[in-house]
């Protein structure tokens, strides 16, 4: 086992200072993605002594089956398939990581885009052997779809191909021209084997001539302090606070997350949908007044003027402002059985705010295997992807996803069953 | 606090996560509960719920369900910090229901099973729609695998092969009478995320969280001091130990741990180097099967 990951905690100085990477895994259980999985949680030491012994006494065959760690449903187990996200925790001392293990099966992509939703980063297992499958391509682009900003693609199994450097290079260049048509905009292709270790966390003597870091190294460094938005102000409220309490009889708040951009006490606002300008006088943290609030935080943002302002209204800036629009052109990946159809109601729920809706057209179903466009296509199936015009009984106030994650998303809800039966990005009309 | 280049910090990211989850149900379902038990990780979430309506009041009672097997000071806490916030807590009796003959004790003196018909009567009563509970992903495997926002059916059931997706940050708590959702803001904190937020919050905490000398007895390799619950059998040798509890459960079944902490940095430091998981050192109701968690939560357990 490796001693370069120590386990985080009190000897941890930069504590205080250690960001959160959110990882979400895609590939089958196939291509190691357990074993890979497992080997990260050992070698940093997320794994008790409890946890491994059980996989232990699980295991049957003749080395300990990592893979017993990641799929906790009995279901799961039996089949040996992942069905559903499993979220694990591991850390070193320069981050903390979240891992959602999504599932690779084709009939589970609703749940790999849950895993993938909040990712900033997406691991693609490939089997050398096999090069780019029609799964690693369906991976990568929902990693894209869903703009998880930094992709990686983990060539294992390169102890079965004698550590070919050709076979590599082969692997990274079609990959490499499927993320140019994808607008990915940091790619790395790491060569590994999940299963002894190499360029996981130490670097491979059978590697010499690869030249990049191990994946941990790249989990650990990677910067992603510039993929949020912090130009465009933009506070979805949730929640309005009164306290009605002679302590703080005048008290109105307004409860929410920044979505993105930054506020400070003393901006000038507009309040959306009135159209109201007024001035922040306050933003209240956690652990009281700040002096400005960006993404993700949970603030409570106080303003001069006594405007009506709600659940479902949003804070801009005056000269920044999202486009109000009751039409909706969006990608959905649809994710119910029944399939979607023109004309269907259906509720949307964007940022703070839900709305009744209408289908108004499928303008094509997307084979995300060839992304080629089917214009024919008279229905979403479960798992398609497709581009669809919405309109809203009410505004909503968008941007489009590929500038802000957060106001240019949206889920889709049956009004008769409840079901989150889709999710949308919000793509420029035309 | 932040870094100049907008970061959040990992414990600030967490907390603003849960607080946004914890408003979010309020702004969307009728009548959220919280479950407080008085143990740690409760503790932290209702510490988040504070600060998430702050300076108003938390907009919902709290419910504990009540085994009659918690320990004395658990419980002192629970109603100190309740008077403090000025939360109505609502307590859902295990005991009661035995004696109502609504549930009936089972053989091995676990109330593990029997609290969840007790908690589903409870919520039937008061008609709550959105139960907070205080579990963490990290803590088993069938928990590793569920939503935040957890759908249960009439009957409180899980059912693990079909969860609602759940999007970015975009939760839906959308029900039909007699359905409710479980949310857990605390999905995404560990083990050690907990102690560094009391730590650093400066949150108070029951004191059987810190080392003390107790009398204990030894039974399949877990410590377990003697109380009211738990009495010396047969050939077991009492001897005094220095001990913390690292989770509070039930008084019958949970064991301590050999510390030497009396501080939360203390706590903080033993956490950082063990090699088990909090459950695994100190829970004799888990160890039933590979699945047990998964079963109870698919019959309503939380």
């Amino acid at each position: 086992m490796s001693a370069s990951t120590l386990p985080a905690g009190a000897a941890d100085l930069a504590f205080a200072r250690k960001d959160i990477l959110r990882i979400a895994t895609a590939g089958s259980v196939d291509d190691g993605k357990s074993t890979l999985i497992g080997r990260l949680l050992y070698d940093s030491k997320a794994i008790f002594e409890d946890q491994y012994e059980a996989v232990e006494r699980a295991s049957k065959g003749d080395y300990v089956d990592l893979a017993l760690l990641t799929d906790g449903l009995r279901a799961e187990r039996e089949q040996g398939i992942t069905i559903d996200v499993a979220y694990r925790y591991f850390s070193t001392p320069r981050r903390t990581f979240i891992l959602a293990d999504t599932p690779g099966h084709v009939q589970y992509t609703r749940n790999m885009v849950t895993g993938a939703s909040t990712a900033d980063l997406a691991i693609v297992l490939v089997d050398a052997r096999k090069g780019m499958l029609e799964q690693s391509r369906r991976h990568a682009f929902l990693a894209s779809l869903l703009r998880v900003p930094h992709l990686v693609v983990a060539v294992n199994k390169m102890d079965l191909v004698g550590w070919s450097e050709d076979v590599y290079e082969s692997i990274r260049d079609e990959f490499s021209a499927f993320a140019a048509k994808l607008n990915v905009p940091d790619l790395t292709v790491i060569p590994i084997s999940a299963l002894n270790g190499d360029n996981v966390v130490t670097h491979s003597a059978n590697t010499p001539w690869y030249e990049g870091t191990t994946l941990l190294h790249h989990l650990e460094h990677v910067h992603v302090a510039s993929d949020r938005n912090l130009v465009d102000a933009r506070f979805p409220v949730q929640y309005v606070i009164r306290p009605q309490s002679d302590a703080f009889h005048d008290y109105r708040g307004y409860a929410g997350t920044v979505a993105s951009g930054v506020l400070r006490p003393g901006d000038e606002v507009q309040v959306l949908p009135s159209g109201l300008t007024t001035t922040i006088a306050a933003i209240d943290g956690p652990r009281g007044p700040v002096a400005e609030a960006f993404p993700p935080m949970a603030v409570t943002v106080r303003l001069t003027d006594d405007v009506d302002v709600s659940r479902g209204d949003l804070i801009c800036r005056p000269a920044n402002a999202p486009v109000a629009t009751q039409d909706v052109d969006a990608l959905v990946c649809w994710m119910a059985d029944e399939p979607l159809r023109p004309r269907q109601r259906i509720a949307i729920k964007h940022t703070t705010r839900t709305v009744r809706g209408a289908v108004k057209e499928l303008a094509y179903r997307l084979d995300v295997n060839t992304l080629h466009r089917d214009t024919e296509a008279g229905e979403l199936g479960l798992n398609d992807i497709g581009r669809v015009r919405l309109r809203a009984t009410q505004p909503l106030f968008v941007d489009d996803y590929t500038r802000n994650r957060v106001t240019g998303r949206f889920i889709l809800v049956d009004e008769a069953t409840n079901a989150t039966v889709g999710a949308g990005m919000l793509t420029p009309a035309g | 606090m932040s870094t100049p280049d907008y970061r959040l910090s990992q414990l600030e990211t967490l907390e603003a996560e849960s607080i946004h989850v914890i408003r979010e149900v309020v702004a969307e379902l009728e009548r959220p509960v919280l479950l407080f038990s008085g143990g740690k990780d409760s503790i932290v979430m209702l510490e988040l719920a504070r600060k998430a309506f702050a300076p108003a009041r938390i907009p919902f009672p709290v419910m504990h369900v009540d085994t009659g097997l918690n320990f004395p000071d658990v419980l002192e806490f629970r109603d100190k910090r309740v008077a403090e916030l000025g939360v109505q807590l609502v307590v859902a009796s295990v005991p009661d229901a035995i004696a109502a003959g609504t549930v009936k004790e089972e053989p091995n003196g676990s109330r593990n099973r029997i609290q969840t018909p007790v908690l589903l009567d409870a919520v039937e009563e008061h008609g709550f729609t959105a139960l907070f509970g205080g579990a963490r992903r990290d803590e088993d495997k069938a928990r590793a695998k569920e939503r935040v926002f957890s759908f249960r059916d009439e009957f409180g059931q899980w059912d693990p092969k079909n969860q609602r997706p759940e999007l970015w940050d975009l939760y839906n708590g959308r029900i039909h009478l007699g359905e409710s959702i479980r949310v857990f803001p605390l999905s995404n904190w560990t083990e050690l995320d907990i102690w560094q937020y009391i730590l650093r919050e400066e949150i108070a905490i029951p004191a059987l969280y810190l080392a003390q000398e107790r009398d204990v007895v030894e039974r399949q390799g877990m410590l377990y001091a003697v109380n009211e619950f738990i009495r010396p059998r047969d050939g077991e040798q009492v001897r005094r130990e220095t001990v913390r509890y690292r989770t509070v459960g039930d008084a019958n079944l949970t064991a301590a741990v050999l510390s030497q902490a009396t501080t939360v940095e203390d706590v903080i430091a033993e956490i950082a180097v063990t090699r088990m998981t909090e459950r695994g050192a100190t829970r004799g109701d888990d160890k039933v099967s590979d699945a047990a968690m998964e079963d109870r939560k698919k019959e309503g357990y939380f």
